[in-house]
């Protein structure tokens, strides 16, 4: 039965059209992934009103594609010119970089796409066995459920987000407060308008993510002095082929990451952690740990593994429960609001062609994307050489244009402005940006899930944990949410330091 | 320093959260004839949002002064940057987003790229062409026009 439905859903991706969606779409998001600035959310979020007219599911391939490419763009600058274009490329550069400048560059991309690919082509088998089976679970799911998963989400923010877990917290609750701005569709009052007109609509987060990602990460990039040297490409088919025979050897170290990178990445916020730890437990497998950080092939294939496999098992939360996982995942979600879908695990039963499309489509689009960025690596490269004082207002301009696109309002472009200003700030103090945009996007199902749930048990909490499926979520996002106190106590306790060295040991 | 800009966060923060309690008191934060009224959630992420900001701002003042935040040399990049950008959404209102981003990418390739006046025009006049092109023509979303769009006659 669910070959049938995979078929299904070839038969639409596999068409002239949805196929010359992926490809623009890999080719736009690779160069996305490649600029400063302008990373897989924003990307998606920018180029999303250009899909209002499109037919929702070559609409899902378009920004699904520019997904891919920006997480295999990530890839190329990490590599040849040190700059991780999204947290979780970190852990690339410690191997990728000095491979590049001992001339290995060519090695280091080909290892790094490969690996993205293979990560990514485990995490969508999975999500092809197993979000049939998730969704139908879901749908037994009552608002008290989907409260606990929504605190599952958020609590793995806190405690396996790193950094500091009380930033964590308030990214997520402005988030959340930022949405509560505007009409509450439930009694009909307006919340924090003080009669202005202009805040009736309350924050649109697609705005937020052009904003917070796009303007304040150029913010931050001019400020450290945008000069992009990047090593050599050295990249051609010789040098693919040589590689390919090389990486079954670090088949484990596959396995491993992409084991890893499933299982921390549709959690949210499980994709930098999930590169780190693969990045971690192949040095600490390896024969050789002390060429780690010197430019060691197998630091490349496991972090890369990881984070392309957390990458895609974001989309498994979105598409059955509809719940983002990223940012990305969010921006996406919105999408498929506008497009007139309502997201949940409803969509398996009444949208199948487009659940099934899209899915198909994460096959067709990762094999596509592979293959181009294998070909075209020294055209992506030589992007980041073109004088940072045109690529900086050009990205400025994009997002200015992007931000006007969604609702064609002038105050969205300004509200982007301020968003910037606020991500920038936010980024030097280490108050983390991704649950703040989730919380804005989640805002208001989970106060619905919340009131409904209180509603149903007259007020009292417990309806959260007399549930069995709720209480077991519950109890999971209350131990997320509390690791950050428990940890150092439970390391005392164990006779160890109060706080763990840095997850990279790099 | 980084600790001041942590305590001015954190303050702006606890502001934010002062409102969000202040207005859900006004709406009624209990419980009302079909259950939770409209001040409900926003009075708890509010109570949450001041009790967080404050152990943050304890954090940052127990911690020291820490690096200075941004220094000077940093921050006129960043300036250099911004407020054009500012201008330059200002600007859309009155010339519409095209002339606007066209201005903007012109002032800012001459002002601080220093680029030749040859490539500073072809760029800052091709890429709103190409924009107008994809975002007008193509995918049929409008963008603010002003008078020179009026006077080709869109």
């Amino acid at each position: 039965m669910g070959l049938e439905n995979l078929l299904l859903g070839f038969s639409i991706a596999v068409t002239p059209f949805n196929l010359f969606v992926a490809v623009v779409g890999i080719a736009l998001g690779t160069i996305i992934g490649v600029l400063p600035g302008l990373g897989g959310a924003n990307g998606v979020a920018i180029l999303l009103p250009l899909t209002f007219t499109m037919p929702p599911t070559s609409a899902i391939i378009l920004l699904t594609s520019l997904y891919w490419g920006a997480l295999f763009g990530g890839a190329i600058t990490s590599i040849l010119f040190n700059i991780p274009g999204e947290p979780w490329s970190v852990a690339t550069t410690f191997d990728g970089y000095p491979l590049a400048r001992q001339g290995q560059g060519g090695q280091a991309l080909t290892a790094a796409f490969t690996s993205s690919f293979v990560g990514a082509l485990f995490s969508i088998v999975l999500i092809t066995l197993f979000a049939p089976l998730l969704a139908e679970i879901a749908l037994r799911f009552g608002p008290p459920e989907f409260f606990a998963i929504q605190l599952l989400t958020f609590s793995s923010f806190v405690g396996l987000g790193g950094g500091n877990p009380l930033k964590s917290l308030v990214s997520i609750l402005l988030g959340f407060i930022l949405a509560a701005v505007g009409l509450d569709i439930v009694t009909g009052q307006l919340r924090m308008t003080f009669g202005i007109t202009d805040l009736m609509k309350g924050f649109d987060f697609i705005i937020a993510v052009i904003g917070l990602f796009g303007i304040g990460e150029i913010l931050l990039s001019v400020e450290e002095g945008l000069t992009f040297r990047g090593a050599a490409t050295g990249m051609n088919l010789k040098v693919v082929l040589q590689t390919w025979k090389i990486l079954p050897r670090y088949a484990r170290t596959f396995v491993r990451g992409a084991f890893i990178g499933f299982w921390m990445g549709f959690k949210p916020g499980g994709a930098t952690p999930a590169s780190f730890m693969s990045y971690a437990f192949a040095k600490r497998f390896s024969k050789h740990p002390e060429r780690f950080g010197k430019g060691e092939l197998e630091g490349v294939v496991a972090p890369e593994t990881a984070a392309h496999a957390a990458g895609v098992a974001a989309i498994l939360p979105m598409i059955t429960l509809g719940i983002p996982g990223s940012p990305t995942a969010a921006v996406m979600l919105g999408g498929l609001i506008i497009w007139g879908l309502q997201p949940g695990p409803l969509l398996f039963t009444e949208k199948p062609d487009f659940v099934w499309g899209l899915i198909a489509s994460m096959y067709t689009g990762n094999i596509i994307g592979v293959l181009m960025v294998l070909a075209g690596v020294p055209f992506f490269a030589a992007i980041l050489r073109i004088p940072f004082a045109i690529l900086t207002p050009l990205i400025v301009v994009v997002c200015a244009v992007g931000a006007y696109a969604v609702h064609s309002s002038m105050i969205d472009v300004w509200y982007m402005m301020i968003f910037g200003v606020v991500g920038y700030v936010f980024k030097k103090l280490d108050y983390p940006l991704a649950p703040l945009v989730l919380a804005l996007v989640l805002g208001d199902l989970a106060e619905n899930a919340l009131r409904q749930s209180l509603i149903m048990s007259q007020g009292s909490l417990t309806v959260f944990f007399t549930r069995p499926i709720a209480c077991v979520i519950t109890v999971a996002a209350l131990f997320f949410l509390f690791m950050p106190i428990l940890t150092p106590w439970w390391r005392r306790l164990r006779g160890l330091p109060p706080t763990p060295g840095a997850p990279a040991e790099a | 320093m980084t600790r001041t800009a942590d305590l001015v966060t954190a303050a702006l923060l606890l502001l934010i959260g002062l409102i969000a309690v202040f207005d859900s008191l006004r709406l009624g934060a209990g419980w009302g004839s079909d259950g939770p009224k409209s001040g409900f959630f926003p009075f708890w992420l509010g109570t949450l949002l001041i009790a967080v900001t404050v152990a943050i701002a304890v954090q940052a003042w127990r911690r020291g002064p820490g690096k200075p935040f941004v220094t000077r040399e940093q921050l006129r990049p960043v300036m250099q940057v911004l407020w054009p950008a500012v201008a330059m959404v200002g600007l859309t209102v009155v010339v519409g987003l095209y002339v606007a981003s066209a201005l903007y990418l012109a002032f800012y390739m001459r002002w601080v790229g220093r680029h030749r006046w040859l490539t500073v025009a072809l760029i800052s006049i091709g890429i709103p062409v190409v924009t107008f092109l994809v975002f007008e023509q193509w995918f049929l979303v409008p963008m603010p026009k002003g008078p020179l769009e009026a006077w080709l006659g869109y």
